[in-house]
């Protein structure tokens, strides 16, 4: 698989002054809109409009698409930074997925439209084809967020020409399907549809490009949400009395949050770095398929690890709907399985440095 | 807390400095000095090679050139350890002088000191041994009972040290001594640094070999030894003040985690070009895992070199790096069990793997056990 990307000379502003701001609106629209505890206590969906409405007054959700293009013209760093506060707060709309969609849609040249978009294929091994007539035809399985979706962004790479397509998502067949966390996860089938915009794909993009950018979005969403729960951790185990002492007294519970503290700051270090190389990154070479590939499969050992970790210092009580441990949890989970799961990513990662050979193994890792 | 592992990267100038020790490291495993597939070699001194080590400028080249040092950053450093470190270069001589003691003695030894001996470990010449375990006080230092007793001019020494790594080929030892009994408040008062002349009167060696039947480990036992005044080291009673801001340095370098490292390079050999999914599976997680430690260990050795000092986060690369380090040999093993019996590296990987598999126990021993590292995580995280 060649791992290209000509991109579309999007600035790369990394960790300068505007990612803070942006991050910052993002997180308090999260806070006061989206905030965990109300959300769980929340009775129906009325929170769902004006969290989106507010994300889209400050231009979140196309922060990666030009302004010529209809978005907000934000730098990747930027949309990497409000993605790890949005891992932060477990947010429960498609604003990763309208993010990449409108990402996907840009590298072609395709204005975005308003609303929630998602992306297709996320799973490695779906395939979607164009077909002569310049319709569509395919499955796409486990697409976040579809059945909320009023768009789909998609990458066609079988049939007479790749593309990249945007589609109406009531032109398509959604499946009915829930991730872990409960959110719409669906079967998507594409009977030839007639996509609303279709656009050749640029050159030197492919379905590594796509799979590689997906998997740096999941790691950073997943290393926020673990920074998250290894913050309720520890504020709980500094809180909860039994055997008349804070819990967070005991060895054994403090070995347990040292280790959450060492999965938390490897998925960070992790999912930093491989955003940061995207950002700069002037094709999806083999530094972006180590550095994404990478942060792929460690956020997601970390997931597992920190998760159980967390559910053990909470017990029971962070096993109960009412509690919000799980928001996290389980969304942190589910991401796992999206553009590409670990042992899908350690399998490609394992061809690539083999392939390579053995001396030249160092020289890769030390040129990060 | 909140925990901080910024992307780090290299500047310009360590690319043409690994460039310069990756050409000086092929000339000399060229010429003979080492066998970088030899297990054990790592481990292994070298005067001649050390000494042409520091003449290449590559000992103390942090510090400051009146001492004998560079004045390279800490980033530059970095490259030069991780280099000699995958190669498996005989550094054991003047390692330690380079990494901790050399910075104890420019932060808290009189000016003559300095001058006297940080030029000598800059050109490679001197050997240090840390004096801290004794056979009652392993990961409780305070429990140190070797005595340093005051007399007319300086301080008379008695006791004992263990686990003193190279104490049989060391120059000076850094050694902790007890100079006061604790107090009521504070069981930490009352001990102080020295530096220890190994080769003064009333001071025996005694050598203690380990489960891998090599000799690193002695005993050394201070029967009434002399040192004058000036080799006090910062404050008396109060070394427990100075511990904490040198473990970031110590406990974050790329040491912590490449110590075992050349079994994965020996199983990629094995394995070959096209390895089987389960193979290739295993593989792509560990270079994962790799490629993540070395991240999160340069990232503090850009805050080192920013002046921060990341003691937890430092902790944190030692606890996860020793762990992955001591866990490779074992998941190596798992993922050549299917090889040809005739591939063409499989004695070497075998050799290899017997190495690694009975050095492993140590890594999450020494310089800090996981237990200690993870005391000190939970206090930063304000559980203690």
């Amino acid at each position: 698989m060649a791992f290209r990307n000509a991109g579309t000379g999007q600035a790369a502003t990394v960790a300068g002054e505007s990612d803070h701001i942006v991050a910052e609106t993002a997180a308090r629209i999260f806070a006061d809109l989206a905030d965990p505890q109300s959300l769980t206590r929340a009775k129906d969906d009325r929170w769902r409009a004006p969290l989106w409405r507010a994300l889209e007054d400050a231009g979140l959700p196309l922060a990666w698409v030009p302004e010529n293009l209809g978005g907000a013209g934000a730098g990747l760093a930027d949309g990497f930074a409000i993605l790890s506060a949005a891992g932060r707060h477990a947010l429960p709309v498609p604003l990763a997925e309208t993010l990449a969609a409108g990402w996907l849609l840009a590298q072609a040249g395709i204005a975005a439209p308003t609303g929630p978009m998602t992306i297709a294929p996320v799973r490695p091994l779906d395939r979607i084809e164009l077909n002569t007539d310049d319709t569509l035809s395919g499955r796409a399985t486990g697409v976040p967020f579809a059945q909320e979706a009023a768009h789909i962004a998609l990458l066609a790479l079988e049939g007479h020409e790749p593309a990249i397509a945007l589609v109406k998502a009531e032109d398509c067949r959604i499946g009915e399907g829930r991730n872990l966390a409960g959110e719409p996860s669906n079967a998507v089938t594409f009977e030839r549809v007639k996509p609303l915009r279709l656009a050749p794909l640029p050159p030197r993009f492919d379905r590594g490009a796509l799979l590689l950018m997906g998997a740096a979005i999941r790691s950073v969403q997943i290393a926020g949400a673990l920074e998250a729960i290894l913050a309720l951790s520890v504020a709980y185990a500094n809180e909860r009395v039994a055997f008349e002492r804070r819990i967070g007294k005991f060895q054994a519970v403090q070995q347990n949050l040292a280790r959450l503290a060492g999965e938390t700051a490897a998925a960070l270090a992790v999912a930093g770095s491989a955003a940061d190389t995207i950002a700069r990154a002037r094709e999806f070479d083999d530094a972006v398929l180590l550095e994404a590939a990478s942060a792929k499969i460690r956020c997601a050992e970390a997931a597992t690890e920190g998760a159980a970790i967390a559910h053990q210092v909470f017990g029971a009580i962070g096993f109960t709907n009412e509690h919000i441990l799980h928001r996290f949890t389980l969304r942190m989970l589910s991401w796992r399985d999206d553009f590409g799961n670990e042992s899908w990513w350690a399998a490609e990662l394992g061809k690539h440095v083999a392939r390579r050979g053995a001396e030249e193994f160092w020289p890769m890792v030390a040129a990060r | 807390m909140t925990l901080q592992f910024d992307p780090i990267r290299l500047p310009a100038e360590c690319e043409a400095l690994r460039q310069e020790v990756r050409a000086f490291l092929a000339d000399e495993i060229a010429a003979g000095t080492f066998d970088p597939h030899r297990p054990g070699h790592g481990d292994s001194h070298n005067p001649g090679f050390s000494k042409r080590i520091g003449a290449k400028g590559w000992i103390g080249m942090t510090w400051p050139k009146k001492y004998g040092g560079q004045e390279r950053s800490f980033l530059e450093r970095y490259v030069v350890t991780e280099e000699f470190r995958v190669a498996n270069a005989p550094v054991r001589l003047h390692f330690v002088a380079d990494r901790q003691s050399g910075p104890i003695l420019l932060k808290y030894a009189p000016e003559p000191i300095k001058q006297n001996i940080l030029p000598r470990i800059c050109r490679g010449e001197l050997c240090f041994v840390i004096g801290m375990s004794e056979p009652g006080s392993g990961s409780d230092l305070f429990a140190a009972k070797a005595k340093a007793t005051k007399v007319d001019g300086g301080w008379r020494f008695s006791g004992s040290k263990v686990w003193t790594s190279n104490a049989h080929i060391a120059d000076y030892m850094i050694g902790l001594f007890r100079t006061s009994p604790p107090t009521k408040e504070n069981r930490r008062h009352g001990l102080t640094q020295f530096l220890i002349d190994m080769k003064a009167p009333g001071i025996t060696v005694n050598p203690i070999i380990q489960m891998t039947g090599q000799h690193d480990f002695n005993e050394v036992v201070f029967d009434d030894a002399f040192m004058t005044d000036d080799h006090v080291l910062g404050e008396i009673d109060g070394a427990w003040k100075q511990a904490t801001s040198e473990l970031a340095y110590e406990r974050s370098g790329p040491e912590r985690f490449l110590e075992t490292f050349y079994v994965l390079i020996e199983l990629i050999r094995a394995l070959g070009p096209e390895p089987d999914l389960r193979s290739a599976e295993g593989l792509g997680r560990l270079v994962a895992q790799l490629h993540t430690l070395r991240r999160m260990s340069v990232s503090v050795a850009g805050m080192l070199q920013a002046g921060k000092e990341p003691v937890v986060e430092g902790s944190i690369v030692k606890d996860l790096g020793t762990i992955w380090e001591q866990k490779l040999p074992h998941r190596v093993r798992e993922l050549a069990a299917f090889l040809e019996p005739e591939a063409t590296n499989r004695s070497s990987l075998e050799d290899q793997l017997a190495f690694a598999t009975t050095v492993a126990p140590k890594l999450t021993i020494q310089g800090g056990t996981t237990e200690i590292l993870r005391g000190i995580i939970a206090r930063g995280l304000g559980l203690r």
